[in-house]
């Protein structure tokens, strides 16, 4: 199993590799001079001469990309065109708000997913069933900014009971932190319930029907205990797994969901990077969002072996 | 349900099946509206009618009208045009390069098979709405660059089981029997193994339509997809934001149109992936 780890480990480096080689070309790829895409048009001589230095662009692109990714591990993201401030701050500053509408998200999901999916499992081909099995369909198609501006419409419209944007710290009010955070974290938390439902419906038929829950039963145990001790506790894997994949799906989710709530995080940063044509913001917050991506999956492969024993032994 | 090996077989099975029939009949109601657009409605997609700004829906405007007085019902005919022709064109090319690298790695084995599938998982570890969002982003917005953002985010999903498929095809003995007969790889790929692993790719692609669908929405959306003033489901939503108070039926009916629209493809490709599951025999 540690050997397992280790390779699974190792297998990150050619992805990381290629995943800083395509952010690096993506920026090479814009149309006109990379200089004048990153220094904006009204740089100075000066400033662009310092730049060609910096990056070694007069070098052949094999230099180029070293003395990029030198920068990058450095810490070295360069300076955001629109603001002339360091791109690093700006995406520590975006990655809270984003993480807590990940979170956020990710407990209505599951909130409303375990329950509605061992429900479904146990009462399987029943009207609840099918009713909770169409519901998450449709949870599935739903385009998350539709969902966002009917619950604006709803909540903020006509009732208003909630605010339609913005993003106020925890730490500065709590309160205001919780009602802004209410429609995006229902909005982003929507498509992975539909995800998480299903595939905990799936996982707990299976499960239902093996051997060892037919012993529980024979045994005479209690319905509740076979149903959340011996099965649930064993359809976990895969939701875990799930979990993981969307987790990181969740972070380009947040692109949109950001976008239609003034969320100030990640995605709204991307967003409105891509349209002030700030290419080292734009770089920054890809390659940040992807290797958070690769992270979260490699993290979802360790969390396996803590819930499943037998990994763990061989 | 009844496991059967011939595709003409499982026709029926389809048929009977009300989730496929509920899905066919929306898919159906989209692609017939896309068709048909010019003949359902009176009006043009394009031409403002200032006499008529914001009106809520009535007789003349089944579904209102916009903020430049466009009929919306005629907009989201011919939006779907749009979103099924992103759908179609970005899966089928998809669909075709990644069978065609996934079974190539697969067959060929060795420095080519790690070669591709790498350079597959470096697409995979982007999430695939921002990768398509950077793509579109660098080459500019318009309606072919989407196609091509959403057909490469989609390539890895398709080359992945082009491989699988192909490794367990590759030794099977019609294949080992070609090889006898002193035909080429290029000849055994695609005469033989391509027709053999096709019914999986096309199950996925039924899914993944679905998922095209909302990413082009997302594209506009954000102003990254086809330009206005063409008519897109997700353009028109973006656009309907500024009069969520004014005029919330603008809101309403451009995100059902994606809605009914992506919920009938997931309804078919769901069907379709338990018919072609073994598992669920």
């Amino acid at each position: 199993m540690r050997e397992f780890l280790l390779l699974r480990v190792l297998s990150l480096v050619p992805v990381l590799f290629g995943t800083s080689l395509v952010v690096f070309f993506l920026a090479r790829l814009i149309p006109g001079d990379p200089v004048v895409a990153l220094l904006g048009m009204e740089a100075t001589p000066e400033a662009i001469a310092a730049l060609r230095a910096r990056f070694a662009l007069d070098s052949a692109l094999p230099v180029q990309y070293v003395t990029w990714l030198g920068n990058i591990l450095a810490g070295d993201f360069g300076r955001s065109i629109q603001t002339g401030r360091p791109v690093l701050p700006l995406l520590l500053g975006a990655f809270l708000p984003t993480l807590w509408l990940s979170l956020a998200a990710t407990a209505v999901s599951l909130a409303i997913a375990l329950p509605a999916g061992v429900v479904a499992a146990t009462r399987r081909d029943t009207a609840a069933d099918y009713g909770a099995s169409f519901i998450a369909l449709c949870g599935l198609s739903m385009p998350s900014f539709w969902l966002g501006v009917l619950l604006i419409l709803t909540f903020s419209i006509h009732l208003p009971i909630l605010p339609a944007s913005g993003y106020v710290a925890p730490g500065e009010d709590p309160l205001a932190f919780a009602r802004h955070l209410v429609l995006p974290a229902i909005t982003l938390g929507t498509a992975l319930a539909a995800a998480v439902m299903r595939m905990t419906r799936s996982t707990m038929l299976e499960v239902l029907d093996a051997d060892f829950v037919r012993t529980a039963r024979a045994k005479g145990l209690r319905r509740r205990t076979i149903v959340w001790r011996h099965a649930f506790g064993n359809a976990q894997i895969p939701i875990v797994t799930l979990l993981g994949v969307q987790f990181g799906q969740l972070l380009g989710g947040v692109v949109i969901t950001e976008t239609v709530f003034s969320w100030p995080g990640i995605g709204k940063l991307t967003v409105d990077a891509i349209f002030a044509r700030d290419y080292p913001v734009v770089q920054g917050a890809v390659l940040l969002t992807a290797t958070l991506f690769v992270l979260i999956n490699l993290a979802t492969d360790f969390v396996y072996t803590l819930i499943d024993p037998r990994l763990r032994l061989t | 349900m009844i496991a059967s090996t011939s595709p003409s077989m499982r026709l029926p099975a389809l048929v009977s099946n009300r989730r496929a029939v509920f899905g066919l009949v929306l898919v159906g109601l989209a692609v017939f509206g896309a068709i048909l657009a010019p003949f359902l409605t009176p009006y043009t997609p394009d031409t403002p009618d200032f006499a008529a700004l914001l009106t809520p829906p009535s007789a003349a405007h089944p579904l209102g009208t916009d903020d430049l007085g466009r009929d919306l019902l005629t907009r989201i005919l011919y939006g779907a045009r749009v979103s099924l022709s992103v759908g179609l064109f970005s899966v089928l090319s998809a669909l075709a390069v990644g069978a065609l690298l996934g079974s190539m790695a697969g067959y060929a084995g060795g420095w080519a098979d790690a070669v591709i599938m790498r350079a597959m998982d470096v697409i995979f570890a982007f999430p695939s709405i921002l990768l398509a969002l950077a793509i579109t982003a660098v080459l500019g917005p318009s309606l072919g660059n989407a196609i091509l953002a959403i057909a490469v985010v989609n390539l890895p999903v398709f080359a992945r089981i082009a491989r699988a498929q192909t490794l367990v095809v590759r030794g099977l003995d019609y294949v080992e029997a070609k090889r006898a007969m002193g035909f080429g790889p290029a000849n055994i790929l695609i005469r033989t193994i391509l027709p053999n692993i096709a019914a999986p790719l096309i199950v996925q692609g039924s899914l993944l339509f679905a998922m095209a669908i909302i990413t082009e929405s997302y594209l506009s959306f954000l102003g990254l997809g086809a330009q206005p003033p063409t008519a897109t489901w997700g353009n028109m939503l973006r656009n309907s934001i500024a009069f969520l108070d004014l005029a919330p039926w603008m809101a309403w009916f451009s995100g059902a149109a994606i809605f009914v629209t992506v919920l009938g493809f997931n309804l078919l490709g769901d069907a379709l992936r338990d018919l072609f599951d073994p598992r669920n025999t």
